[in-house]
């Protein structure tokens, strides 16, 4: 083999290393769990396995599946580790399991991938356990499902890698030292635990999809981390109508991304976004189902907020949305999530279903709302009311409140292009 | 098993001014609570209800003894259970049924000596 050759075979080595850790790491991780009963370990016996794929499959050629090798190497080292390392060496208790669950020695007998057991749902509802606050469990979600460094998981929180570090141990420590259970919730729980996984799912997409501070208007890695995450639980749990309709409002949003900003990095709104750009498969997929998250009763959060992207995604032209049918979506949706922020929406969407006077006094009425305090699109939706009202000096004012709340500097941009347009004439030079 | 102790947090002033009527009410719940520990596989291993914060000393090394709690707070340690179970689930499913109308109760595993 020559000099080229060579380093084709490790670049091509190398990206089915990089996709199987997208695609495997959890399912990876998750079994060596099944076998060490401590995350630390597991993490160390997975990372391993995918040490050893990049020394091997130059060598033997990347297996058929994957998947199964990798699992089948990191349950290997995870049996050696306890086996060879003593209790002493340990740190925190072992994790909990039903008392029926197997031993690692009855683990192990068989290497068949069918005879793996998929402890992927286990491990993700213990990340999203109710027990950990919110950034805990985010952080431990993108650590443990999505198998990203602490580095990686800092950067995208926007702290630094000690206080990300620290995060996690805490939230570790914490599932160990209190015994929260390691294993899938009963029937009886299952619905509130998948809401709080759906809830760590839904943030990581928001933050990826509107950066809350910085250049970029969009972190692609979350959004796709959020994609991914989503489409496993799908996987775990097709009947679940609230995880079709996390799914569907994320393919629904998502199939927008290329429209969001011109070419110039300008934020564009709905109205000026090119919709032959609109990601069709996207869109078919998200509305297929939205159709079957809608069928559920009530329906969740997601399925309704999904439905009013559906309506957006299905209009061919700005001029075309049917703006009835989405105020009467987020009236079902304010009774069944009393949020000020989708209060917020619902008024927005008055101001074009029945103009922008009475889209006005919906915002207006939100105005004492604590919730929405210091929250930037109140006074940036104002804003557009004024402006289309005409009365450009409460515009102005409106826009400059906005401008003090936003850190994005896309969304920067946007309203200062708006506090442009609506500045009076200048006195004659 | 592990042992947990469920703290019990409530406003002292909401029990000072209850009647005598809802006084056995609440009595009467702590009984049915502690009946309907076994049925989430978890034991009652024991459980005090304590006097008011008034009643409080605080002691640090041998010199400083002061009169009232360790920390003023609106809602006080009132009383609490110790109970075995299986894991913090069962501990949390326990904890929600303490009765504490006047505030809410803190689990809190105990370290396992023997381990």
């Amino acid at each position: 083999m020559d000099q080229a050759d060579t380093s084709g075979v490790a670049a091509a080595v190398a990206a089915a290393v990089a996709d199987a850790h997208r695609r495997e790491w959890a399912f990876v991780l998750a079994a060596a769990v099944r076998v060490t009963r401590d995350m630390d370990r597991a993490e160390e016996c997975a990372q391993e396995a995918f040490a050893a794929a990049l020394v091997d499959w130059p060598r033997n050629g990347v297996p058929d599946r994957p998947g199964a090798w990798l699992t089948t190497t990191a349950r290997r080292r995870a049996l050696n580790v306890v086996r060879h390392q003593g209790v002493e060496a340990r740190h925190l208790p072992l994790l909990v399991e039903e008392a029926s669950a197997p031993g690692p020695e009855e683990l192990i007998v068989e290497d068949d991938e069918s005879t793996i057991p998929d402890d992927r749902l286990r491990l993700v509802v213990t990340c999203c356990h109710p027990a950990l606050d919110q950034p805990a469990q985010v952080a431990l979600t993108l650590r443990l499902m999505c198998g990203l460094s602490t580095a990686e998981v800092a950067r995208a929180f926007l702290v630094s890698e000690s206080t990300m570090a620290a995060r996690i141990t805490r939230a570790k420590k914490k599932i160990a030292v209190a015994r929260v259970p390691y294993r899938v919730p009963t029937a009886a729980e299952l619905p509130d635990r998948v809401e709080a996984v759906l809830s760590v799912v839904h943030l990581l997409f928001t933050t990826g999809h509107t950066v809350p501070a910085g250049d970029e208007l969009v972190r692609r890695d979350l959004v796709q981390r959020s994609l991914d995450l989503c489409r496993m639980l799908r996987r775990l749990l097709p009947g679940d109508p609230a995880v079709a309709g996390l799914l569907a409002l994320l393919l629904l949003t998502d199939a927008r991304r290329e429209t969001r900003t011109a070419p110039d990095g300008r934020l564009l709104l709905l109205e000026e976004q090119d919709r032959e750009r609109w990601d069709r498969a996207s869109i078919a997929e998200g509305v297929a189902l939205v159709r079957e998250a809608l069928a559920a009763r009530p329906p969740s959060r997601y399925a309704l907020q999904a439905a009013i992207a559906a309506v957006h995604a299905e209009s061919a032209r700005w001029q075309d949305t049917d703006w009835a049918e989405v105020v009467g979506l987020y009236d079902v949706l304010v009774q069944i999530w009393p949020s000020p922020v989708v209060a917020l929406n619902r008024a927005v969407a008055v101001g074009f279903a029945s103009g922008p006077t009475a889209g006005l006094a919906a915002l207006d009425a939100l105005a004492a709302e604590p919730q929405l305090a210091g929250y930037r699109y109140l006074p940036a939706a104002r804003a557009e009311q004024l402006r289309r009202l005409g009365q450009h000096t409460e515009a102005r004012q409106a826009y400059t409140e906005a401008l003090f709340l936003t850190e994005n500097t896309v969304e920067r941009a946007f309203l200062e292009g708006r506090l442009h347009a609506t500045e009076p004439p200048g006195p004659m030079p | 098993m592990s042992q947990y102790l469920i703290l019990i947090y409530e406003a002292e002033a909401s029990y000072a001014t209850v009647t005598p009527e809802v006084m056995g009410e609440i009595q009467q719940a702590h009984g049915a609570f502690a009946a309907g520990v076994e049925g989430f596989g978890a034991t009652l291993v024991t459980g005090a209800w304590l006097q008011p914060t008034a009643t409080a000393t605080s002691v640090r090394g041998a010199s400083d003894v002061t009169d009232g709690p360790f920390a003023e707070t609106k809602e006080a340690l009132g009383g609490y259970y110790l109970i075995d179970a299986p894991d913090l689930d069962v501990a949390l499913a326990v904890a929600k049924t303490v009765p504490a109308r006047f505030g809410g109760v803190e689990v809190r595993p105990v370290v396992d000596m023997g381990a």
